[in-house]
């Protein structure tokens, strides 16, 4: 294993430059880092002026997804032994708006995760003397994956459609719908098909795949937009064939 | 007291912008677009079906015709390629079937595998009855 491996970092610095640019950095190879530790030891050692986001470093916080070497990943598990002997290139997330150097802008899915209403919706709530919504484990296994998310938004970068259609709702949102959607104790299916129907919803999405594949959470936010498309699907065809009563 | 006067802080972004040709800068990408334009290909056999049926309709002699266009090498050479795409079309779209798909047995949910390998079945299958339809005159 070599001793050093030379991290390249995107810079960028909007009171001193229009575009980002790139600064290398020689860092010591150690078997047990990440390249979260790799920007901390240049955030601490070599150059403080550094800006990222980063909290938990264990997969649990989503605040550290950065490109690296082109793949959009969680930095706090992406290991520098898995690169050597590098150069490995470390760039903000794609498609959102970089406020400077790694760090990138999220309120864009912030927004779009209320619109699709991510909490459960009941027509009536039934008295507290009642107890709770009780769920069985196989009921929790239908939606317990979708509900993994961390919102890292690394799906997001890895989408080209959100890139080309800024106002596509987007994978992890849809996921989060579909978690609420698929849980026993929630009914508000229908009031969350009216947004996600609609034009930005799932009908944007071509499937390309790589938002699943890309996930540290096994999320499969693909699968959960080509689910929605079926259900949204039958739930059309029920409209146009069935009387009301009978939907 | 006047009320003070704030400026509301905006960060000035870099907004990138998408490349054209986004599509060829991933392997997963371009094969993606691949799998998108097999629809022309669809669309292309769809065609020649019409027309067949339409010829057929207008007697022996311009079923002939027909039949001959399709034997001059720049139908055999259309045809191998929309053929290819086609297969490539429809393992694809085998292969994405459990994503949209999930089947539930007694709360289990069935492996990707099984619902692949159902599709496959059902494919051999119906090949083979329209194999046996079609050759056994």
């Amino acid at each position: 294993m070599p001793s050093t491996v030379a991290v390249t970092v995107a810079r960028y610095r909007p009171e001193r430059e229009s575009e980002p640019s790139f600064q290398t950095y020689e860092i010591p190879v150690r078997k047990d880092w990440v390249v979260l530790d790799a920007l901390n030891h240049i955030k601490d050692g070599l150059d403080g002026s550094l800006s990222y986001r980063w909290s938990c470093r264990m997969g649990v916080c989503g605040s550290c997804g950065m490109k690296v070497n082109g793949t959009p990943k969680l930095t706090c598990a992406t290991f520098l032994s898995d690169y050597l002997p590098g150069p490995i290139r470390v760039e903000p997330l794609d498609y959102f708006p970089v406020v400077r150097d790694l760090v990138v802008d999220l309120t864009d899915f912030v927004r779009k995760l209320k619109q699709v209403k991510p909490w459960i919706i009941r027509k009536e709530e039934k008295p507290l003397g009642e107890g709770e919504y009780l769920q069985t484990p196989d009921q929790l296994d239908t939606y317990k994956q979708f509900s993994m998310c961390i919102n890292c938004m690394l799906c997001y970068s890895a989408c080209p459609i959100y890139g080309l259609e800024p106002s596509f709702i987007g994978p992890a949102a849809i996921a989060l719908a579909q978690r609420y959607n698929m849980d026993s104790r929630d009914q508000g299916a229908a009031e969350r098909l009216e947004i996600l129907s609609e034009h930005d919803g799932i009908w944007q999405c071509t499937f390309v795949g790589e938002c699943t594949k890309v996930c540290p959470k096994h999320v499969d936010p693909a699968g959960a937009i080509q689910q929605y498309k079926l259900a949204g699907a039958t739930h059309w065809m029920r409209s146009l064939l069935l009387p009301r009563s009978a939907r | 007291m006047s009320e003070p006067h704030y400026t509301l802080y905006h960060p000035r972004w870099y907004r990138r912008r998408v490349s054209v040709w986004w599509w060829l800068q991933k392997g997963s990408y371009t094969r993606f677009v691949l799998r998108e334009i097999t629809s022309v290909f669809v669309a292309f056999f769809a065609v020649v079906y019409l027309w067949q049926i339409y010829t057929l309709g207008q007697g022996p002699e311009a079923y002939g015709r027909f039949l001959a266009r399709l034997r001059t090498p720049l139908f055999l050479a259309l045809d191998t390629v929309a053929f290819l795409f086609v297969l490539f079309h429809a393992i694809t779209w085998f292969n994405l079937t459990p994503k949209a798909m999930v089947v539930r047995l007694r709360g289990k949910r069935v492996p990707d595998s099984v619902i692949v390998g159902a599709n496959y079945a059902a494919w051999l299958v119906v090949s083979g009855a329209v194999a046996f339809i079609m050759l056994r005159g």
